[in-house]
């Protein structure tokens, strides 16, 4: 370690005798310890990564005079979010089958993309029921990143969707 | 090695900004989206486990302009030293009934107050007057939603339909990063 000294006394070679002066070391033990722990705090407090976000974009309330547009109801799919990170869903909206599923890689992402292949233009329709968390619903719109769906929506929930999810006791 | 060691403390002092104290701990969800939260002209929603809505503007001057339109609504004077403390102010939940009251304490005693999360109800609907002021006074706000996993999704849905009543449709969920899967 780099070191600060001095030599003690003057140059006098005259033959005195005198006491010999301690060199004036500094020692920078102590320095060096503050210093690492400033680093070790810093280091540890630092937050390197910023959050990252996700982007939505909601549609307008519809106005009065809108034309709603018409879907072919077989290009539907609509994924009910249920507590317990269920996520039921069923294809087509007259007299469905509704089916579970969950948010593993084989679970819901397999099903979208199943049913992606085999419907042209599908429409995903995003349900949460009351008991759904909020984490549910990111993890769903990340699923949709995922397996790149172009069409899908988050609407609200309706009895119909309630009652099909408690009759099918899944 | 004492000379690195002093240059990286340097370092990390000058570039570490401390984590803004929140009222509550916020445990994010995980999203595999890659964008980065902007640093400036955010307005945070936060929301935790209990479904409490806290609120949150960056921006000194923008907020104690804000203070003073909500203030003129909703009938409560506040003046420079309640602007003053207002404008450091980390994020709230307090109905803007409390916010004169809250903002006299000192901030120790800030943190003993139970906060009970700004209204979001049809009745009374406080957030929706705290984006729509706010967003008067910075247009060029983006707002993001800092939820919390657990938190109940009617309470996010409140939140995000009195964004799209006030005809707020982009906005941001803040996410934890995750890795995506390998793309097929």
């Amino acid at each position: 370690m780099s070191e600060v000294s001095q030599q003690g006394g003057g140059g006098k070679k005259d033959g005195k005798v005198r006491s010999k002066k301690s060199s004036t070391r500094i020692d920078m033990t102590p320095m060096v310890d503050l210093a690492f722990l400033l680093l070790t705090f810093f280091m540890l407090t630092t937050t390197f990564n910023k959050p990252q976000t996700m982007e939505i974009t909601m549609p307008d309330k519809p106005k009065p005079d809108d034309v709603v547009p018409e879907v072919n109801e077989r290009k539907v799919l609509t994924l009910v979010l249920g507590e317990n990170d269920k996520v039921y869903w069923y294809k087509g909206i007259t007299d469905p089958k509704i089916e579970v599923s969950n948010f593993s890689a084989d679970g819901i992402r397999k099903v979208l993309l199943t049913q992606n292949a085999q419907t042209k233009d599908m429409i995903v329709l995003i349900k949460a029921l009351e008991k759904s968390k909020y984490k549910n619903m990111v993890d769903i719109l990340d699923e949709m990143n995922i397996t790149s769906m172009k069409r899908y929506a988050i609407v609200k929930v309706t009895d119909v969707d309630k009652d099909l999810v408690k009759e099918s006791n899944l | 090695m004492v000379d690195l060691a002093f240059l990286l403390v340097t370092f990390f002092m000058l570039t570490t900004k401390f984590a803004p104290e929140e009222p509550v701990a916020v445990d994010m969800p995980s999203s595999i989206s890659e964008i980065k939260l902007p640093e400036v002209n955010i307005l945070t929603i936060t929301i935790s486990t209990d479904g409490i809505v806290f609120f949150n503007m960056d921006g000194k001057y923008n907020r104690q302009e804000l203070l003073g339109k909500i203030g003129a609504k909703y009938g409560i004077p506040f003046d420079d030293t309640d602007k003053e403390k207002f404008s450091l102010l980390p994020s709230f939940g307090i109905p803007i009934q409390g916010m004169k009251q809250f903002l006299a304490m000192s901030p120790d005693e800030r943190k003993t107050v139970n906060q009970t999360g700004i209204p979001t109800d049809s009745l009374n609907n406080q957030l929706a007057d705290w984006v729509v002021f706010a967003r008067t006074t910075n247009p060029g706000l983006r707002i993001a939603i800092k939820g919390d996993r657990e938190s109940n999704y009617p309470i996010v849905e409140k939140v995000i339909n009195t964004l799209i009543d006030n005809r707020v449709t982009r906005f941001n969920l803040i996410t934890n990063m995750e890795k995506g899967p390998i793309k097929l």
